[in-house]
């Protein structure tokens, strides 16, 4: 069990100024900061065990595949996966779900056919299925969101879950309103209904226990760097048997059985989808943030998170003329808000001076930004480190920007 | 306050965003360009009545922050009247002002968005709506986008 007592010595980045003031680091959501475990096991990998994986016969190369395999198994089990096999390694959660769309999307969708998505979708859960559609001749529909209190309408889920419905992508925590999704419900009508569920996992894979066979998902996709680990890696679940049915979506070296010429046969899942030198290096440090985050326990990690969610919401609504998204009741954690007077990227700048790390704009989120009537909102997200006192340096800090421009 | 940032938002900038000038869209207008930024979601769109090569009128619309709302607001009130060369001139001594920060010598209200050269970050901000009326002046029927026009 890690200690939570001295958390923030665990994060080398969190022990500096901002403009003259301590850095308070509420920019989560967007990336999180990475503890000196992780930055230690990306060293030693490049220290000691650096080779390419899977091809070479050498010592380095077979402790390198041990690694990368290690970091897969380790993968597994932090989603409790039924395999190994069923982790695909990519660069994050955005390739994944291009992966699920342009693969599973492009081998079972067909003219007619309905991807079924929500309002509240990222566009990195929108775009990609807007692609394969235009490729396909599928529609899009989407189940809508019940305004600022941020909810998805669940009484009209049956009811946009017609036979033509192939396909359920929903993102599991909003990375915009703090909404939690009842994942593992959502993911039961879907199946009742025989459609096959994606679920976009960047905002609650680091902050709660996520578990895709208690969800009973097909499949789930994620980012390393917004869970303690590094950019550039990600994976994605899928249950084996839709994996295996997949064609390649990308071709090249170490997802091939046999080349010839004019035609060749693909590995199995994973490798299938693995195509090239895969990023091993940053996957054995996706391995050791998930170690780090089991340390310190996901259920405590959801506790906490929670608590500082709610915490800002009822500390921010004291801010006059402050306009909150999301639900009152659980949140994740973050907070998004606007002012009617203030724009949202001066409240990040004026912030910033203060040495606070905010996110202001439409958050990749810009066709809910127009249902709602924005052109953006401000963004706290908290992680493992943040705490309470933070919260209240916001809020001076947001107190003295709204009187600065109102005079 | 820093003084960065009370330099960067000067009693100018926060009144040009408060009493916004020459806004809303005139009806005569002959010339239309639109400006967005697509990284913050900022937009605005320039109506022009130009006769001859006289800006004869000028309005702008549209949201973003204060920079780029009291920028356009602000450019507005510095071309009406003037004619298309003298505009463009107008513009290369804006732009001049926030990518160096130097004020310029004689007093003018444009000295205000000289703090925004210590922010970079910004300075896409401040020459959104010039960008758009650039665009007009050229019948340019292309949305202005930061994403392809140098600051």
């Amino acid at each position: 069990m890690n200690s939570w007592k001295n958390i923030r010595d665990d994060f080398p980045i969190l022990n500096q100024e901002a403009n003259g003031h301590p850095l308070v680091y509420l920019d989560n959501a967007a990336t999180t900061q990475k503890p000196r475990a992780v930055i230690d096991a990306l060293s030693r990998f490049y220290e000691r065990d650096n080779a390419n994986v899977h091809r070479g016969l050498h010592t380095l190369s077979m402790r390198a595949t041990a690694g990368y395999e290690g970091a897969r198994a380790r993968v597994a089990a932090f989603v409790n996966a039924a395999a190994p096999e069923e982790i695909v390694f990519t660069r994050g959660t955005t390739e994944s779900i291009n992966l699920v769309a342009a693969s599973w999307g492009g081998a079972n969708l067909k003219p007619g056919d309905v991807i079924l998505l929500t309002e509240m979708e990222h566009h990195s859960n929108l775009v990609p299925w807007q692609l394969v559609a235009k490729r396909t001749g599928a529609t899009l529909r989407f189940v809508p969101v019940n305004g600022d209190e941020g909810l998805l309408d669940l009484p009209s889920l049956d009811r946009l879950l017609t036979p033509e419905v192939k396909v359920f992508a929903f993102t599991h925590v909003s990375n915009t309103l703090g909404t939690i999704n009842p994942a593992a419900a959502l993911c039961a009508r879907a199946r009742n209904a025989g459609v096959v569920t994606v679920v976009d996992a960047a905002q609650s894979i680091g902050h709660m226990p996520v578990d895709v066979r208690a969800m009973d998902c097909d499949f789930l996709a994620f980012s390393g760097h917004k869970m303690a680990g590094v950019t550039g890696i990600g994976a994605l679940y899928g249950r084996r048997a839709l994996l295996d049915a997949m064609p390649p979506w990308q071709g090249g070296g170490g997802m091939i059985a046999h080349v010839d010429f004019l035609e060749s046969r693909w590995k199995p899942a994973p490798e299938r989808f693995e195509a090239g030198t895969p990023n091993f290096g940053d996957a054995v440090a996706l391995g050791a943030a998930c170690d780090y985050l089991d340390g310190l326990g996901r259920a405590e990690i959801q506790r906490h998170g929670a608590a500082l969610g709610r915490r800002a919401y009822e500390v921010l609504s004291g801010i006059p003329g402050i306009r909150l998204l999301g639900p009152r009741g659980e949140r994740a954690a973050l907070v998004s808000f606007s002012f009617a007077d203030v724009h949202a990227h001066d409240v990040v700048t004026f912030a910033d001076q203060d040495g606070i790390a905010l996110r202001g704009g439409h958050h990749c989120n810009q066709p809910l930004m127009k249902k709602l009537g924005l052109t953006g909102t401000t963004r706290a997200s908290f992680f493992v480190y943040n705490t309470e006192k933070e919260i209240e340096v916001l809020a001076a800090s947001l107190r003295r920007t709204v009187k600065f421009f109102r005079g | 306050m820093s003084s960065d940032l009370t330099d960067l938002y000067q009693h100018v900038i926060l009144d040009h965003n408060r009493r916004p000038r020459n806004r809303g869209r005139i009806p005569t207008a002959n010339r239309v360009a639109h400006g967005d930024n697509p990284t913050c979601g900022d937009q605005c769109s320039v109506f022009l009545r130009l006769e001859g090569d006289r800006i004869a009128d000028i309005s702008f619309d549209g949201s973003g922050c204060a920079i780029s709302q009291a920028s356009a607001s602000l450019m507005t009130t510095q071309v009406k009247g003037k004619t298309a060369a003298e505009a463009r001139a107008l513009y290369d001594h804006f732009h001049d002002i926030v990518t160096t920060g130097r004020e310029p010598e004689e007093i003018s209200d444009v000295a205000a968005f000289a703090g925004v050269h210590a922010f970079p970050a910004r300075i896409k901000c401040a020459t959104l709506g010039w960008h758009a009326f650039l665009n007009a002046l050229k019948d340019d029927p292309a949305p202005a986008t930061t994403e392809n026009t140098p600051d």
